[in-house]
């Protein structure tokens, strides 16, 4: 089923990497730190999905693989110190926003010295001193805080924003009006992120919405909304870090929404019954952000075939170390199970 | 000292909390030139201004989810919920995010809140606007239950309700807005968890809280003048349940009678009773112990039906006679 709309895209595609990277300020260093970037959190998570398959993960998690250009190129347009309020599929958001590999493996594997101690889990990772207020096991979770988040910015008086990312499922919760609307009257520093996959679960898009694109709602609140090609990593940039200086500078929230694809199931439990392998095939081949952002770095000659290797390669080798660190934690104490149900 | 009532009560908790404290506000729907349904927040607009005394949409639960969000960043909110039953709406923030946000992220985040709610019937508002669920509240971990009977307690126990680093569901019974009580003019706090024996007693234990304390001890300095001695224990904290002074005064007095407005049926009553059960006050009973709580029925609108949907002065009185006549 087809559910995305190319030809409404707000984006240009990007064709020449050197012609865009001069537009947004991007030196060539970054654009390769993105795609390896990209691939880390593609490695990452094939290395989760193993690592479930032998039986080490005691939960399940939710796979963005197919999603990274979104993360990487969300991550990259905000500031050190912002706040990241994600959803369930989050393990591309917090690599991007420079989580440490270790303690995320770590936590999968339930050890103690994961983010959260064994206890929260892929649904559940944060690390609330960088300011990442983590991921969220209920479908909306972030619209909810980011509100509050946005306030006490706005009372502090501080330069941060608030980068919530939700997908379609939650744009369809009560909380997605109320969130948005409260934040306009209120001209809150915060930028909403619809990672549009185009399925909630099994639902697809186009049959559970009255109304896509979503960024169409926008101008339900009086503010800008953008419909972009979420695999285009310099076109999420572009319009994150848009988004991110209307927040910064006062002027209130924006809505983007960024079209993309998952390539795994839903959770562990998925067998992708509702979807053809065809469409599975087109967006891995014809459309893989990972494929599509090497191609044009190759074209202007920031990478050679050689450097791709080795890039994977190099990540590789980070991501069977953060299993090693996993493997040999601790776990934690279950004498500690009631440990932080207060403060 | 002088006597306030206990919705001034409240509103000077808050007044001197948000003079002493910048990271505090308050947010709700009209609680600023209205004053707030029932009045609380009057005049707190003209001193704090628009961005603290801020007035939301009616969102219940975007504004239980915003102040769940402003306090993990180092806010201190406190949210008010024009009825206790609007609270239905915004459950998931107070159950799923605030409750359990510290534990899940590994002892990192902190979300000191407060969410005000006047709750319970009286008031002739029916069925959606009458309701007791501290019960609710009180099943999920990580969420503290405080429910004052007195402007005393409702002041020193809101400023503690607002410097705790916990969410903190600050349940305020309507009737009990007009009570007046003595009240210091300067800051005091009562700790959360902390019960308090406001009629000492030999011959029967009442455990309750919130109006029903107010009834209780009508009741009780009613039937001293016949020589029946009744204890009545104020709870002030439903949760955490301060079990040392229950435990102690059942073990004293040998029965046990818990008062509630909400209804019977998973009831904290039966918590109460459960709590006494598993303790060493348990072989101190020398009769069955009893609970006299709201029906099994939404609270209907014609007075008399209203009242007679939870327990009443007569009812608490007649209880206490029956159990300390021995006829259970």
């Amino acid at each position: 089923m087809t559910t995305w709309k190319k030809e409404e895209f707000d984006n240009l595609e990007t064709t020449n990497v050197l012609k865009k990277s001069e537009e947004l300020g991007l030196s060539h260093e970054q654009l390769v730190e993105m795609y390896r970037t990209m691939v880390k959190v593609r490695l990452f998570e094939e290395m989760a999905d193993k690592q479930y398959a032998l039986g080490k993960v005691h939960g399940t998690m939710h796979l963005s693989a197919g999603q990274e250009a979104v993360a990487v190129g969300a991550g990259f347009a905000v500031n050190k110190g912002d706040y990241l309020l994600n959803h369930h599929r989050g393990h591309g958001h917090f690599i991007a926003s420079g989580a440490d590999v270790n303690k995320m493996m770590a936590e999968f594997l339930g050890k103690d010295t994961g983010y959260c101690r064994g206890r929260g889990g892929s649904m559940h990772i944060a690390d609330v001193t960088a300011n990442n207020l983590g991921a969220n096991g209920i479908v909306g979770g972030g619209l909810q805080l980011a509100v509050g988040v946005g306030l006490a910015i706005q009372m502090k008086k501080t330069d941060q924003i608030v980068l919530t990312i939700f997908g379609d499922g939650a744009s369809n919760e009560g909380i997605f009006h109320e969130s948005l609307n409260m934040a306009a009257i209120w001209d809150l520093p915060i930028l909403y992120l619809c990672e549009n996959n185009q399925y909630g679960m099994s639902a697809n898009v186009t049959r559970v919405s009255a109304k896509t694109p979503f960024k169409g709602r926008a101008a339900g609140y009086g503010i800008p909304g953008y419909y972009i090609d979420g695999n285009d990593v310099l076109a999420v940039y572009e319009f994150v870090h848009k988004a991110a200086q209307n927040a910064r500078e006062g002027k209130g929230p924006v809505l983007v929404e960024a079209q993309t694809y998952r390539y795994f199931g839903h959770s562990k439990s998925d067998r992708n019954l509702y979807r053809s392998k065809e469409e599975i095939e087109y967006w891995k081949t014809v459309e893989d952000p990972i494929v599509r952002f090497g191609k044009l770095l190759l074209e202007a000659g920031l990478l050679t075939e050689q450097k791709i290797e080795e890039i994977h390669a190099e990540m590789n080798n980070e991501i069977e170390e953060s299993v090693k660190f996993a493997e040999n934690s601790p776990e934690p104490d279950v004498n500690d199970v009631m440990e932080w149900v207060y403060a | 000292m002088p006597e306030i009532t206990y919705r001034e009560a409240v509103r000077d908790a808050m007044v001197e909390e948000m003079r002493r404290d910048e990271t505090v506000f308050l947010l709700g729907e009209d609680i600023g030139t209205y004053g707030g349904a029932f009045g609380v927040s009057a005049g707190m607009l003209a001193e704090f201004g628009p961005e603290r005394v801020r007035e939301t949409p009616i969102s219940e639960l975007g504004i239980v989810g915003a102040a769940a969000g402003a306090a993990m960043v180092g806010m201190k909110p406190i949210a008010e919920i024009m009825f206790m039953d609007f609270i239905l709406l915004a459950l998931e923030p107070l159950m799923n995010q605030a409750a359990k946000a510290r534990y899940m992220f590994g002892g990192k985040a902190t979300v000191p809140m407060v969410v005000r709610m006047p709750g319970g019937s009286g008031t002739g508002a029916a069925a959606q606007h009458s309701q007791s669920l501290e019960s609710i509240l009180m099943h999920i971990p990580g969420i503290k239950v405080v429910a004052p009977s007195t402007p005393y307690d409702a002041k020193g126990l809101l400023i503690s309700a607002i410097r705790d680093r916990n969410p903190v569901c600050f349940v305020e019974h309507k009737l009990l807005y007009k009570v007046k009580g003595e009240v210091p003019t300067g800051e005091y706090t009562i700790p959360l968890g902390v019960a308090d024996i406001k009629h000492a007693g030999t011959d029967i234990t009442v455990v309750t809280s919130g109006i029903m304390v107010q009834k209780s001890l009508a009741v009780a300095q009613k039937l001293s003048q016949e020589g029946i001695s009744v204890e009545v224990v104020d709870l002030r904290t439903l949760r955490p349940l301060d079990t040392k002074t229950i435990i102690a005064s059942v073990k004293k007095t040998g029965k046990l009678l818990v008062v509630h407005e909400a209804v019977k049926t998973g009831g904290w009553a039966g918590e109460i009773m459960a709590v006494v059960s598993e303790s060493e006050a348990f072989d101190h009973l020398d009769a069955p112990m009893r609970r006299l709580a709201g029906k099994d029925v939404p609270i209907p609108y014609n007075r008399f039906l209203e009242a007679a949907a939870v327990p009443q002065e007569n009812d608490i009185e007649a209880e206490i006679r029956a159990m300390v006549a021995n006829k259970y």
